[in-house]
């Protein structure tokens, strides 16, 4: 049964399903620790069902030793097997903790597109500040491209979450946090609001679209030529809550706009509910 | 003159709510009805509603963890139906206003009020027992604290029927919980209930601690203490070290949203961040707190039906305490996300690791403690290894999601769900189920009826892989937490089969209910007149099942560990019909007391007023609690005492003809 349950996690567009350097490290590690500890997993549960069957009353082939209570030998053995299995998985923390640290640069050829990513009730704003472009609920990105995201919150916290890129952060409003993605394929790949941030919370989806960099450079040019531009008065207008809202382009944003709503966390708490 | 409160805060545009209100109401009126009728309430409140005795204050726990188990067991029955249909445009049945208030229920009520409640209500009751002594060090505070509980039960529940519940989720982080936020009750609710049974739980903890540091039978030095006691007084350091944490973030909270303060507001100057730290430092703690009491049960069960002592004593004794210690070190484990550096998060993620080691290290010993030994498959025993096999998986996807780069992509996920719910039901309903069963005839003088016990063991571990196997594939699709509906039409199949899961747990539950109907029916044929109907190892089977009020006529001379084994194979005693020497004086027990039940009446009238902002009714039932406490600290005459002849006449009693 588990077989055919991880089988469609593999094929969806999960975390099993990765399609960039972070989510491909990240699977690797998920299966080498998940296949370190089934070393000891398994061989502990086959002895419980033995052991328990085996030592049943009534079982005359049985030894039984009522008073046995202590073994040093064995009291050694069963600290040490736990011990090693964390000393070889401590291990694959410390490095991976410092390799995947979402601040750490992705090591690329070309170089990366700066994302400033704002969560509002209930929707994402992304703004390309070396672009001069913004987009509610679409990230769209060149594939093979590494990304350099800032994120913060106008409100309440998120989590930033594209499961087939990798790393998931927190956006907390005042406080910026870092991340480093890249995709290496094309595709739409879902993204998600990982914490819990109110009632439009299940609709506070995005997609990012991976593109060919000739295509991600006319998505710019047609941004830049349709749609108004964001200034403080619309960015006022957006942090009204509102739910499952479509896709949509800024020509222009104020410079700055990021740091701006940095700076003033707090602002535009949401409508007294009945 | 009500504050916020008017007729509109009883949900009369919401079905669900207003309809379970109603029956509630109705079933509630009925039993007082009945009680009335029957005219039972002298009776109940001379024995059981002002008792003392830490017995019945364990078996009222244990009946309120009960009751509470539904309600929050059908909060997670409406989850999983709305999510097994909730899938592509279908928006479900429950609205995301109603959902946000379920889910943030179900995890404050399964933990507060049922785990919790049943993992202290059995501390109550066998804690004084195996330690050999007549009853904990503070009886009327043992009451008091059961009924702060019983108040924050209260609250969570009028919850339904007036007003809202917090939508915040189960530790309300801010900002989401500040006023800004949310403007309702619904978090003054889930507050206030939480600070009056905290406070509850706080003195619990004091008692136990103080109990089982000072009040041990003659002999019974640390290391002849049970393992089912050590492991409860690790879990009460924990509570008397976590509790304050809670108790202090909730009133920081509290005054944000009551006077203005700005503690963990986004603006000026608050950092929400702060009462996310503070909250898992309390937080993790906690876990422990609920499940090294349930690795005492599975240590006195596999002990006991396998014939033998557990095996390595001394381990599973070091390996608790160092698990006492390192919970309060890991506690950054529930937000590596935050954006801490790598150096913070791999620090947490290895402290977070080497809590498996101790927690190995005591599966391991279970094992050799099954191996030589003559194991009677009873239900206690089903219990504990349908734990070993199913928590050592939770231990696993528990260390997975240690490993900080593995988290960032499992964190909240219905990966981290399956992960809590495999320790928490593998791990502490197991071990509550197994104690229930192995202490009842202990408690009530007749056993369970087994075959049914059993039924329901295989219900809960197969209804439990069911729910949450799926759950942790779901996870690795992509699957966040708290959603109310999803898009992804490809999972739902497998939302059906942790629904379907759902209800073969719910048949668990049902057969519990009906194994306990059945058992009281024929009680009389399943009596236990031994008072040792396991064969049994510690001194809480030495006593008559169930013990009279002052638990032993003579208290217990310890020269061991197994104290009550070491009797038995000394011929010194077979059980307690053999009639102990008479005792020589009478034995004085604490008198009972109005005063737990009058304190948490007070108390939920000043929660209630609090949450509606009725001050002066607030204020009322705050002086009400602060003079009832202070009437009692000039009550001197806190004894009753038994008589020799009474004594006498139990012992008679219980060696006689039977």
């Amino acid at each position: 049964m588990m077989l055919v349950f991880l089988e469609s996690a593999c094929t969806s567009s999960g975390v099993l399903d990765p399609h960039g350097p972070v989510g491909g490290a990240e699977r690797t590690i998920l299966f080498n620790a998940t296949i370190i500890m089934l070393a000891v997993v398994v061989p502990v549960i086959l002895a419980t069902g033995l052991f328990a069957w085996w030592f049943r009353a009534g079982n005359r082939k049985a030894r039984r030793e009522p008073e046995w209570s202590y073994a040093g030998r064995i009291e050694f053995v069963v600290w040490a097997i736990p011990a090693l299995v964390v000393l070889f998985l401590g291990g694959i923390a410390w490095i991976g903790s410092h390799d995947l640290d979402p601040r750490t640069r992705l090591h690329a050829s070309s170089a990366p597109i700066e994302v400033e990513v704002v969560s509002l009730d209930w929707k994402w704003l992304f703004i390309y500040p070396g672009l001069g472009i913004a987009s509610v609920n679409r990230l769209v990105a060149p594939v093979g491209t590494p990304l350099h995201i800032r994120l913060t919150s106008a409100g309440v916290m998120n989590s930033f979450f594209i499961p087939q890129l990798g790393s998931q952060i927190y956006t907390m409003a005042g406080m910026a946090t870092e991340l480093n993605l890249q995709a290496d394929d094309q595709g739409i790949f879902p993204g998600l609001s990982a914490q819990f941030s109110g009632d439009g919370f299940s609709d506070m989806r995005f997609d990012a679209a991976v593109v060919t960099p000739q295509a991600f450079a006319q998505w710019i040019e047609e941004t830049r030529s349709h749609g108004g531009s964001l200034g403080p008065k619309e960015y006022a207008e957006l942090t009204r809550p509102s739910r499952k809202e479509a896709p949509r382009t800024f020509a222009a944003v104020s410079p700055n706009l990021f740091d701006a709503i940095l700076a003033t966390p707090g602002a535009a708490p949401r409508e007294a509910s009945k | 003159m009500f504050g916020k409160l008017s007729l509109a805060a009883i949900p009369w545009d919401q079905p669900i709510p207003l309809i379970t209100s109603v029956v509630i109401v109705l079933l509630v009126v009925t039993i007082l009805a009945l009680i009335t009728y029957k005219g039972w309430w002298p009776y109940l409140w001379r024995e059981w509603l002002t008792s003392t005795d830490h017995k019945r204050i364990g078996v009222m726990y244990v009946v309120l963890s009960l009751v509470m188990l539904l309600r929050g067991f059908s909060d997670a029955i409406m989850m999983r139906s709305q999510l097994a249909v909730a899938a592509g445009a279908a928006a479900g049945y429950l609205p995301p206003e109603h959902y946000d208030q379920i889910f943030s229920a179900h995890g404050t009520i399964m933990i507060f009020f049922v785990a919790m409640t049943f993992v202290i209500g059995l501390m109550n009751f066998v804690v004084p027992l195996q330690l050999g002594v007549r009853d904990v060090a503070f009886p009327v505070l043992n009451s008091v604290s059961f009924w702060l509980t019983a108040a924050g039960v209260l609250l969570v529940n009028l919850s339904l029927m007036i007003g809202e519940f917090a939508r915040t989720g189960w530790l309300a982080y801010p900002p989401l919980s500040e006023i800004a936020y949310s403007p309702g009750v619904g978090v003054d609710y889930y507050l206030w209930s939480l600070q009056i049974s905290g406070l509850g739980t706080l003195l619990a903890g004091i008692n136990f601690t103080t109990t089982i540091l000072k009040l041990r039978a003659p002999g019974m030095s640390y290391s002849r203490m049970p393992i089912f006691c050590w492991t409860a007084l690790a879990s009460n350091l924990l509570i008397v070290a976590a509790f304050p944490i809670l108790t202090a973030t909730f009133a920081m909270l509290l005054l944000d949203r009551y006077l203005g303060f700005h503690f963990f507001t986004n603006d000026a100057g608050g950092n929400p961040m702060m009462y996310i730290n503070l909250i898992w430092a309390w937080g993790h703690p906690e876990v422990y707190i609920l499940v090294l009491p349930a690795f005492g049960v599975f240590s006195e069960v596999i002990a006991t039906f396998s014939g033998k002592p557990l095996f390595g004593q001394r381990s599973m004794v070091i390996a608790t305490m160092a698990i006492c210690m390192l919970s309060f070190m890991v506690w950054l484990h529930h937000f590596f996300t935050m954006g801490a550096g790598a150096n913070v998060n791999a620090f947490f993620g290895i402290m977070t690791m080497i809590i498996a080691v101790p927690t190995g290290v005591k599966v391991f010993n279970w094992l050799f403690t099954l191996y030589w030994g003559e194991v009677r498959f009873t239900s206690p025993v089903y219990w504990s290894l349908g734990f070993m096999v199913t928590f050592v998986i939770g231990g696993m996807t528990g260390v997975l999601l240690a490993i900080p780069p593995a988290d960032f992509v499992l964190h909240n996920s219905l990966f981290l769900v399956a992960h809590f719910h495999n320790v928490i039901i593998g791990g502490v309903v197991f071990g509550a189920m197994a104690g229930y069963t192995y202490w009842f005839p202990k408690a009530f003088g007749f056993t369970l009826h087994e075959g049914l016990g059993k039924a329901s063991f295989w219900c809960w571990f197969i209804g439990f892989y069911l729910a949450f196997m799926p759950l942790y594939v779901l996870g690795l699709m992509g699957a966040t937490r708290r959603m109310q509906h999803y898009s992804d039409t490809s999972w739902q199949p497998l939302m059906w089969v942790a629904f379907a899961g759902a209800l073969v747990i719910f048949a668990g539950i049902a057969f519990t209910i009906a194994q306990l109907v059945v058992s009281i029916r024929t009680r009389d044929r399943r009596r236990d007149t031994t008072g040792d109907p396991w064969n049994g190892r510690t001194l809480e089977w030495s006593t008559a099942s169930p013990p009279p009020p002052w638990n032993f006529t003579a208290l217990p001379q310890v020269s061991g560990i197994d104290e009550f084994w070491s009797m038995k194979h000394a011929g010194k005693k077979t059980s307690p019909r053999a009639a102990p020497p008479a005792p020589a004086a009478p034995i004085h027990v604490p008198r009972s007391s109005p005063l737990g039940f009058l304190t948490a009446f007070c108390a939920v009238i000043f929660g209630f007023a609090s949450i509606w902002h009725v001050w002066w009714l607030a204020i009322l039932g705050l002086v009400g609690a602060i003079a009832l406490l202070l009437r009692h600290s000039w009550q001197l005459n806190t004894e009753v005492q038994v008589s020799a002849q009474e004594i006498a006449a139990f012992d008679a009693h219980e060696a006689g003809p039977g």
